[in-house]
């Protein structure tokens, strides 16, 4: 498997619901089409949370993986 | 639905403590974070939400389901529900001010913004802000009192923009 190579690091670890959703928004705003954000969270409730947002937004979540109570996301924007 | 088929989010603000202040905040700036158009109107105890400085606090008192946890010591300590019956709550000076300032602390250790900030956030990406003219009047507020960015309005208003919304909640 190939790593998926990220063009941002977002690492929202601490964070609580909404502020991970609302910094990625924010961090995406700030990219461009085709780029790659990875974002780190440490709130379980982010796993459906990214998960909606990019289904809502049509941003193409890439890979999501947990990794001892580590979220990792790796979401392309649009 | 909005103008150009975008989703749309109407909230009503009703209640102004530190425990519902949230609600309408993390919602609206949510929205507006997954594309919706969001209007919340602000009426009665919410419209002190609106105000330059917001001075909101929680109180057990009439909460019976309120955990009171102490934000400070080791886990256990921190993870215990200390029962404080209303005759307490109610009634000894000061313990408004102890459990809000508990409770504000608390959400800092878990990474919960505070309320102002999900309030600029909602100002920064466009929610629209509608204050109520009655509750103004009711209550001797004046627009000065509240931030920038605010609209001034009544029932007719926040229905106006509510008739074509997706979604509506009364909090």
């Amino acid at each position: 498997m190939t790593e998926i190579q990220e063009d941002r690091l977002l690492d929202c670890s601490g964070l609580s619901c909404p502020l991970p959703i609302l910094k990625t928004k924010k961090t995406m705003d700030g990219m461009v089409g085709g780029e790659v954000l990875k974002m780190i969270s440490t709130d379980p409730g982010s796993l459906n949370d990214v998960n909606a947002w990019t289904s809502r937004t049509s941003n193409p979540l890439l890979d999501a993986t947990e990794d001892d109570g580590d979220y990792i996301f790796f979401i392309r924007k649009k | 639905m909005g103008e150009n088929g975008t989703k749309r989010m109407a909230l009503i603000a009703s209640k102004g403590t530190l425990d519902w202040a949230y609600p309408p905040f993390i919602l609206a700036s949510t929205a507006v974070a997954m594309e919706m158009e969001v209007a919340v109107f602000f009426t009665f105890y919410g419209l002190t939400l609106l105000k330059k400085k917001i001075k909101a606090s929680v109180s057990p008192a009439g909460n019976p389901a309120m955990p009171m946890k102490m934000p400070f010591g080791p886990e256990g300590f921190q993870n215990l529900s200390w029962p404080i019956p209303n005759i307490v709550s109610g009634n000894v000076p000061g313990f408004e001010t102890v459990a809000t300032s508990l409770m504000k602390k608390t959400f800092k250790n878990k990474g919960v913004a505070t309320v102002e900030e999900l309030r600029d956030i909602c100002l920064e990406s466009g929610v629209k802000l509608i204050g109520c003219q009655m509750t103004m009047d009711v209550f001797g507020f004046k627009k000065d009192d509240f931030i920038d960015g605010v609209d001034i309005g009544g029932a007719a208003t926040f229905l106006e923009f509510a008739a074509d919304a997706d979604i509506q909640l009364f909090v």
